[in-house]
């Protein structure tokens, strides 16, 4: 097989892998999107928040140390434990789960009925605050994240790495110049949990009483409110269960670069995401996530590539991010509620 | 009742007729919030932690004590102009921005303003010419000497002989980040080495392109101009293709502890560019850790102390307090005006003495400023990661970069500066 094409093959399989780590994140924004009308801007900063706990619990991290400390002249630092991961987990799952309640009693129970763009200001307003709120308890400083889990097979912690298999497996493909398929350990990983994720949602969302209440009230909150359905406790389960993909999704980046506050940016690459997939689909997630993450690599691959410099006399870089959003446009054009969005009508 | 009227006067008198010793004021804009955070916060804590020293210790500086106030950029340049126009009114006597954005923000006002700029090892490089950059100082070191610094490494590890080589540049795709290209083009000629240029837009937490380009052409050598997440993400990048990471360098802003924990033992070996030591292995800080962290008056926990970016906010603090001493020497008053520290930093000398009589002895190379050369020596050095010892060691003298092609290159930016605003020479 010719070289470029083989490299080309390269870029669409890591950008598939890479596109499935955005619809992690973008997966919290149509779970919230589906059950509330709200697109929930502080999607992001609720995955560094979920991080930022799970590290701080499995460390033993005295939360508010340094406000603690300044106020009342104590040096705490540490309680001096460090927690397995899975309880760690579960322990920041149940931090997640109170965040939820939390935010259903003291923001959005006095928001029913307003409109969306009254919600989503709110939920500008609560990333700030947790942005803030999540320095002052747990630091700004760069935490790494410890996932050995022995139990589960890892324990080492989640992989990190291109894969020497797959490298060994795929070299015959190509002459002596080609090395293989350079395939990222921790993407596969991601790309595992988020298949696990989607399936479990849709089956939750389809096959329990719970997940057809919440689908009730996506259709219509007054019908469901009608035959007893709780709005509130409705907003408590989908905000929760967006809580811990928020934590999925901090762990799996955290776990690129370390736990720190720039995961709040990952956002950014989540809006081409839910543009392109719609805002109410969680497989539209998934597949849009995928179609950005292959668009953005594969072009970036053939604009930077000496080839194109030679047939066009210029090359480009540093495209991604700019062309994640482009490609949501071009789709938008001919969907305006993207792939499997659900069609708005409104009578006038 | 008339005893206290009179005792009320004479204080009163006493008051007016005695000079009012002002705080010396040292603004930080300091990014503790935000994506850059956690580097910004060691930098800001060194940089707190030396002023508080020299208050707790010594009573200030030549009797003034030492006001250091705060204002968070989020390492946004919008937000530290505003933060310079909130406290230049406070009888500011100098800025370390510690952004290059903010910098290029704030050379003309801060020029209009008659307030000097100290950027150590970045903003903007042409700075070092004095004659046009009145009151803009960029030592010991700039990018450009970073670049040079780093070919010159390239040049011992093979011999003196580059040509035919393969470099990659990954930089953060901004006015920071670009810096180095010019230089590096030029040097590029020179040595005869390919270089490939592979920018990294911000923030830079997804870097799959640019590692997926480094591994299908194998460039012998990748230096980076990377800050924050960028540079973490980039050293794991680099462990997953399994890119040899003692052929990896970056500049001095991608060499700090936070770069390289959280690739663990895959960041072990792992180059970075400095200009200053790491560590607490000098006097100064055992009067630190007395007076200021144990005493509880630390800006942050006292960890963060020895580490590179603490210490380099340290370096900061320490240039401009001996600045003042120069200053006041000048100018035979204690309590200086921001225009006195500008002459108090352009007749800076930093010598073995000074450093020792501080408890810096070691810590940085000697250099002295004057009117026409605002950016020093241009000296560098190359520090190594341990991964196992989770350790920083310097493993080569630090070195004078290649000001034979600098300075044409600063005097040719510098000029065009100065003919786009009207700037005259300054120095004679």
């Amino acid at each position: 097989m010719p070289l470029q094409l083989l490299y080309g093959i390269e870029a669409a399989i890591n950008g598939l892998m890479t596109g499935v780590m955005y619809s992690l994140v973008a997966l919290g924004f149509v779970l919230i999107f589906k059950a509330s009308g709200v697109f929930n801007y502080a999607q992001g900063v609720m995955a560094l928040f979920a991080a930022l706990t799970l590290v701080g619990l499995q460390n033993g991290q005295v939360p508010f140390a340094h406000l603690i400390n300044t106020v009342f002249g104590t040096h705490l630092d540490r309680f001096g434990w460090h927690l397995p991961a899975l309880l760690a987990i579960l322990l920041a799952i149940g931090v997640m789960i109170l965040f939820a309640i939390l935010v259903e009693r003291y923001l959005l129970k006095y928001l029913v009925g307003q409109d969306p763009i009254i919600l989503f200001m709110a939920t500008i307003g609560l990333a700030y605050f947790m942005e803030g709120f999540g320095d002052l308890m747990w630091g700004s400083d760069i935490k790494v994240i410890d996932m050995s889990m022995p139990l589960l097979g890892l324990p080492d912690g989640l992989p990190q790495g291109g894969s020497l298999w797959i490298e060994e497996h795929t070299q015959f493909l190509g002459d002596e110049r080609f090395y293989g398929f350079f395939i990222d350990k921790l993407d596969i990983v991601g790309a595992g949990i988020a298949a696990i994720l989607v399936i479990s949602l849709m089956v939750f969302s389809r096959y329990t009483k719970t997940g057809t209440a919440l689908r009730a009230v996506a259709d219509d909150n007054q019908a469901a409110l009608s035959v007893g359905i709780s709005l509130r406790t409705i907003w408590v389960i989908v905000w929760a269960i967006a809580g811990f993909v928020a934590l999925v999704a901090g762990v799996m980046w955290g776990a690129k670069s370390g736990v720190q506050f720039s995961l709040s940016l990952i956002t950014l690459k989540a809006l081409p995401v839910l543009m392109l997939g719609g805002f109410t689909s969680i497989p539209g997630a998934i597949i849009g996530g995928m179609i950005i993450g292959m668009g953005e690599k594969v072009f970036e691959f053939i604009v930077s590539s000496s080839w194109f410099g030679d047939a066009m006399g210029f090359t480009l870089n540093a495209t991604e991010n700019w062309f994640a959003y482009v490609l949501a446009l071009l789709f938008l054009v001919f969907r305006p509620q993207g792939l499997f969005g659900e069609k708005i009508i409104e009578r006038v | 009742m008339k005893l206290t009227k009179i005792a009320a006067y004479a204080v009163a008198a006493a008051m007016v007729a005695s000079p009012v010793m002002a705080d010396l004021v040292f603004p930080s804009l300091s990014y503790r919030t935000g994506p850059y955070a956690a580097n910004g916060t060691p930098v800001a804590d060194g940089f707190a932690d030396y002023f508080t020293l020299l208050n707790a210790r010594d009573g200030g500086i030549g009797g003034v004590m030492t006001n250091v106030i705060e204002c968070e950029t989020g390492y946004s340049t919008e937000k530290g102009v505003e933060c310079y126009e909130a406290t230049k009114g406070e009888g500011a006597l100098i800025y370390e921005p510690l952004s290059t954005g903010i910098t290029y923000q704030l050379i003309p006002r801060a020029t209009a303003d008659d307030i000097p700029i100290l950027t150590t090892g970045y903003g903007r490089t042409s700075a070092a010419n004095g004659d046009v950059f009145s009151h803009i100082f960029n030592f010991p070191a700039n990018y450009w000497n970073g670049a040079s610094v780093a070919i010159n490494h390239l040049l011992d590890l093979n011999d003196g002989d580059i040509s035919g080589k393969s470099v990659a540049l990954v930089y953060h795709n901004s006015a920071y980040g670009k810096e180095p290209i010019t230089t590096l083009e030029v040097l590029a000629e020179m040595h005869g080495f390919d270089l490939t240029l592979l920018p990294v837009d911000h923030p830079g937490q997804e870097q799959k392109s640019q590692w997926l380009q480094i591994r299908r052409e194998r460039p012998d050598y990748v230096l980076m101009w990377g800050w924050g997440v960028m540079n973490q993400v980039a050293i794991q990048e680099a462990a997953n293709i399994r890119y040899p990471m003692e052929n990896f360098i970056g500049i001095w802003w991608s060499g700090s502890e936070n770069d390289v924990i959280p690739a663990g033992m895959d960041a072990d070996g792992y180059k970075a560019l400095t200009f200053h030591a790491v560590g607490t292995d000098f006097p100064v800080f055992d009067d630190l850790q007395t007076y200021v962290v144990d005493a509880g008056l630390a800006a942050g926990t006292g960890e963060h102390v020895g580490t590179v970016l603490y210490n380099r906010g340290m370096y900061g603090a320490m240039l401009a307090a001996e600045a003042v001493k120069v200053a006041q020497e000048i100018h035979g008053v204690a309590d200086i005006t921001s225009g006195m520290m500008r002459d108090g930093l352009e007749n800076l000398v930093i010598s073995d003495e000074t450093m020792a009589a501080i408890g810096f002895q070691g810590f940085a190379p000697n250099f002295t400023v004057t009117c026409e050369n605002h950016g020093g020596p241009g000296l560098g050095g190359v520090a190594q990661w341990n991964a196992a010892d989770q350790t920083w060691s310097i493993i080569s003298d630090y070195s004078q970069s290649d000001m034979s092609v600098i300075q044409p290159l600063i005097d040719a930016d510098s000029a065009a500066y100065a003919a786009e605003n009207g700037i005259e020479s300054q120095c004679n």
